[in-house]
């Protein structure tokens, strides 16, 4: 999993019929220090976040694990919304 | 498998069902001279580690659906391992401080 923030929405009408009722979000993966990590990508958010909030997400095939039994036809899934992180 | 440094700890409330209660931990993986490689990672955590600890991790989602013991999960990266030594024998950099 990787930690990112989530920084837009994308609205698309005319999509994959499994990707219908998903909420997909724009996010932008982060260092743990909260620097931008890479470019921005499309995640499908499976707990219920919004713009400027920190989450984690999964990718690849287990992206499409928290819809099922539905067949989500997505490779990155936002999991969790993080409260807070601590370095060591 | 990778070997990382745990760097530091999560704390998510709102998550996926099949994660709740499990630990997560951003783990830092490392090159053979233990410096950090690639960015760091968010891994369930199967093996008790903590921050400072060098671990195994395994980065495939079988794999860390195992390690979370939850069947089918949105998981895709997990600690399988605490390392204890290291041993490079043959190798620039040998020496791997454990």
């Amino acid at each position: 999993m990787w930690l990112a923030r989530v920084v837009g929405t994308v609205v698309a009408t005319r999509k994959d019929p499994g990707l219908a009722g998903t909420k997909l979000l724009l996010i932008q993966p982060l260092t743990p220090e909260r620097t931008p990590h890479g470019k921005p990508i499309v995640a499908v958010d499976s707990v219920g976040c919004g713009v400027t909030e920190e989450v984690f997400f999964v990718r690849g095939r287990e992206a499409s694990f928290p819809f099922l039994p539905a067949e989500v036809p997505a490779d990155a899934a936002i999991v969790g919304i993080v409260d807070h992180w601590s370095l060591g | 498998m990778l070997v990382g440094r745990v760097i530091g700890n999560v704390v998510a409330t709102q998550k996926n069902d099949k994660l709740r209660g499990a630990k997560l931990l951003l783990v830092q993986p490392l090159d053979l001279q233990q410096r950090p490689r690639g960015a760091a990672v968010l891994a369930i955590d199967s093996v008790h580690a903590g921050v400072g600890d060098r671990v195994l991790i395994v980065q495939e989602g079988r794999a860390a659906q195992l390690a979370l013991g939850q069947g089918v999960a949105a998981v895709d990266a997990a600690i399988v391992g605490i390392v204890d030594a290291l041993e490079l024998d043959g190798l620039e950099g040998h020496g791997s401080g454990a």
